[in-house]
């Protein structure tokens, strides 16, 4: 084997909540009455549309996950020794990316650099001029051929990525029969008017799904096929791609958004239900440890808590063997940290709503058939507090994801040798003194953070719009 | 009432004790001064000697809790926790790293702090409501569906662009206003107007949008309906039931901010350069100036559960069926 798989603590929590997620599909999938609501989310044609956007978003945080050691060219006879460098699955597919680095900066898919350079020629003359990139460009003989290089190689990997997109249609519609057939099971009132009481994918959600797809297709093949030979958004101080960096940040933002509130989930679901249910002195206390730690202004906790966990990470440098296992955990423990002044809420949301079901006849009807409190909470109060668990969890990411970009810029974010959306602004918002301006990092930094927050925060809407029941009331009259 | 806030007030102590212990197990249990120490000094150079010289200009060269050293109260008198900890239950924030009094840097940085956050807070609350409004005016017609829309897009924009945005269009392009500084009186104007507008902009779109999920909530109900069937016009129905009956959760979000307004925003002041408590807060947390960030910690939860009985009492104010007891 000439690599070694490696597993950082956060990939750990990724799989965990891959497994997670796996499994819940598979329980909703078997019962009608959960995938109702999930019915209705898929005939949103914008929630259909966000939920695309996002799922390739978490196939390059995924992509990224899988990480490994390359080894090291052997030596005679011994041991097999592995480079100290942590890569992924992702870096290996973009190679030429993390690899064609610059000497600084230089704008989107420039062929020079930024900053003009002396250079002597062969008559031993100084002169100064944008030297040309290394990497951006480097075939083309004569530089002015760029606009016409770069439109046409756009037109051609946009043709070829539509080509792609199109075969991966054709592949799901003939699979889809068998997708639609089991979402056809149930009659609603939706789908009864259109399909002889059937559900259905509406059909202009299924045409935004195709267009959106498509575009996306096309977008994915005019980048994939410029990248290789430009830097398609241009690179940063050190001369780094700065599509590589961003579409490495997303891992890091989507960490964020969901490990936090998975780590905390626990705590806020055990405290809440039992607080809520049991009542008496352990309401009490519990009510009183959450208003302690809600009663600290967010953002002070959390610096008082990194700063402390900064000094532990510094004083013990024997617990990391390399330094991405060390920003690894550095990240790990921010998820915790925000989680602790997150779950609060969640554990109020979750107080309040068993306070109100324990009143319910079924499980009044429960005690008196002598069923235990244990059996009670498992069955009938955990599964109907799900809804909120759901609504919070969706409505969490996208905030998670911006208040990591703050954190960074304050200094309590991620590690600094971490790839973040967060770390990239905090570099590129130094040049903004720079004339003319470096503004591409900052562009796309901003950019792919919109699309992602966007993304999240109109699938978030569609969800709890679906699940929560006091909301559809209020909509329906209004 | 006077009961009432009495006991309120008793029920605070208990829990900023909780605050208290919980920042003094964070500053001095998690890691020990001997820990602070040998990060602040670097880890290649630090000897004995230096850890306890920079405990004892610190003040951390104490026994935690107990000190079996000392006679008589000074056993409990003479240690971290209360030389530390407990000293801050009579605002006594103690020194900076600097060798400043924290308590008068407090006082003097609450000014300008001010000066950016009650005016945003103001003008944002009006802004937001007025245009909350409108979309429930208009509800359920393009001009609520875009302003929902636009809401969401405005959500989903870092705030951090907010202030780089801002700073780089007025200040840089258009040369309105300066970049950044501050001066006390009305000469500062030109320099806190637009932290004011990006602080105003930059929350439109959650605020907005949690406003007009209120209105929708309330215009549901049925005394909606009869001021309808008395043949109210709508903008009567929503501007003086609607509004009026609205005001216990606007309220509710609003009010225990207000004392938090002190603490002014980390970010805006550090991108302005305006010396009010949020800068202090961030160039403290830079610096790793313990003791700034526990004083800090400790003063946010105070103002946190003042805004909490204001809120308490705010209620009685709007709405006369509420009777604190």
């Amino acid at each position: 084997m000439n690599f070694m798989p490696v597993i950082l603590w956060s990939d750990a929590l990724v799989f965990l909540l891959l497994a997670a997620g796996v499994f819940g599909a598979w329980y909703v999938r078997r019962r009608e009455y959960l995938l109702l609501p999930w019915r209705r989310v898929g005939q949103s044609a914008t929630a259909m549309v966000s939920l695309l956007v996002l799922s390739l978003f978490f196939v390059v945080g995924l992509l990224d996950t899988l990480h490994y050691r390359a080894a090291l060219p052997e030596k005679n006879g011994g041991e097999k020794m592995y480079s100290p460098e942590v890569l992924s699955v992702f870096d290996k597919l973009v190679t030429p990316l993390r690899t064609q680095t610059e000497k600084t900066y230089s704008a989107p898919l420039a062929v020079t650099l930024y900053a003009k350079e002396s250079t002597s020629d062969a008559q031993g003359r100084v002169l100064r001029d944008y030297p040309r990139l290394r990497y951006g460009g480097a075939h083309l003989v004569d530089a002015t051929q760029r606009d016409e290089n770069v439109l046409w190689r756009a037109i051609k990997g946009a043709i070829g990525g539509l080509v792609v997109g199109m075969l991966l249609l054709v592949a799901i519609s003939s699979f889809r029969r068998r997708l639609v057939g089991w979402a056809r099971s149930v009659p609603t009132r939706a789908g009864s008017k259109a399909n002889g009481g059937h559900v259905t994918c509406q059909p202009y959600t299924l045409r935004a799904l195709l267009i959106t797809t498509l575009i996306i297709a096309a977008l994915i093949g005019a980048i994939a096929n410029l990248a290789p030979a430009y830097h398609v958004l241009g690179t940063d101080k050190v001369g780094q791609d700065v599509l590589y960096l961003s579409l490495k940040s997303i891992r890091t933002g989507l960490i964020i958004g969901t490990v936090t509130t998975l780590v905390t989930l626990p705590l806020a679901l055990l405290l809440g239900i039992a607080a809520g249910y049991l009542r008496g002195w352990v309401d009490d206390v519990i009510q009183y440890i959450y208003t302690v730690l809600s009663s600290i202004p967010s953002v002070l906790l959390i610096a008082a808590a990194v700063l402390m966990m900064q000094v532990t990470i510094e004083t013990h440098p024997q617990w990391f063997d390399t330094s991405a296992s060390r920003a690894d955990l550095r990240l790990v423990f921010l998820c915790l940290i925000l989680g602790m002044t997150s779950w609060t809420g969640l554990c109020r949301l979750l107080r309040g709503e068993t306070l109100k079901l324990r009143e319910q006849e079924y499980i009044q009807a429960a005690q008196a058939f002598g069923v235990s409190s244990l059996r009670i909470l498992t069955r009938h109060i955990v599964p109907n507090v799900m809804h909120i668990i759901l609504i919070s969890l969706v409505m969490d990411f996208s905030a998670l994801v911006l208040a990591e970009a703050v954190l960074s810029y304050v200094g309590v974010g991620v590690d600094p040798s971490m790839i973040s959306f967060g770390t990239m602004i905090n570099a590129a918002r130094l040049e903004m003194g720079r004339e003319p301006m470096v503004w591409w990092a900052l562009a796309a930094a901003f950019g792919f953070m919109l699309v992602l927050v966007l993304a999240a925060n109109l699938f978030a809407d569609a969800v709890r719009d679906a699940f929560d029941p006091r909301l559809n009331r209020t909509e329906g009259t209004a | 009432m006077i009961a009432y806030l009495i006991r309120r007030i008793l029920y605070a102590i208990p829990i900023l004790i909780g605050v208290n212990l919980l920042t003094f197990a964070l500053f001095f249990v998690v890691n020990t001064p001997d820990d602070m120490a040998r990060m602040q000094l670097g880890i290649k150079r630090v000897t004995p000697d230096a850890i306890e010289k920079w405990k004892q200009q610190r003040g951390y060269d104490k026994p935690l809790l107990v000190n079996s050293a000392a006679r008589g109260a000074g056993k409990i008198t003479d240690t971290i926790f209360w030389q530390k900890s407990a000293s801050m239950f009579v605002l006594d924030f103690g020194y900076s790293d600097d060798g400043r009094s924290i308590g008068r840097e407090i006082t003097q940085r609450m000014a300008p702090s001010l000066a950016i956050a009650l005016p945003t807070f103001l003008i944002g609350l009006v802004v937001y409501v007025s245009f909350a409004l409108l979309m429930t005016l208009f509800r359920a017609t393009a001009l609520d569906i875009a302003g929902v829309a636009l809401c969401v897009l405005l959500m989903s924009v870092s705030g951090l662009f907010y202030i780089i945005g801002g700073q780089f269009v007025v200040s840089k392009l258009w040369h309105l206003v300066p970049i950044s500084g501050y001066d006390g009186g009305m000469g500062g104007f030109k320099f806190v107007v637009l932290p004011i507008v990006i602080g105003v902009v930059g929350s439109v779109g959650s605020s907005s949008r949690w406003y007009r999920t209120i209105f929708l909530e309330e215009i549901g109900k049925d005394y909606v309906r009869t001021a309808r069937a008395k043949g109210l016009s709508e903008l009567r129905v929503l501007f003086s039931h609607v509004l009026k009956n609205a005001m216990i959760p606007i309220l509710t979000g609003v009010v225990v901010v207000i004392p938090l307004l002190f603490m002014g925003s980390l970010l805006t002041e550090s991108f302005f350069g305006i010396p009010g408590l949020g800068s202090y807060t961030i160039d403290a947390i830079n610096a790793q100036d313990f003791s700034v960030v526990r004083a800090m910690v400790f003063l946010g939860s105070l103002l946190y559960i003042v805004g909490l009985i204001l809120t308490d009492i705010s209620y009685t104010v709007v709405d006369p069926r509420v009777r604190l007891q």
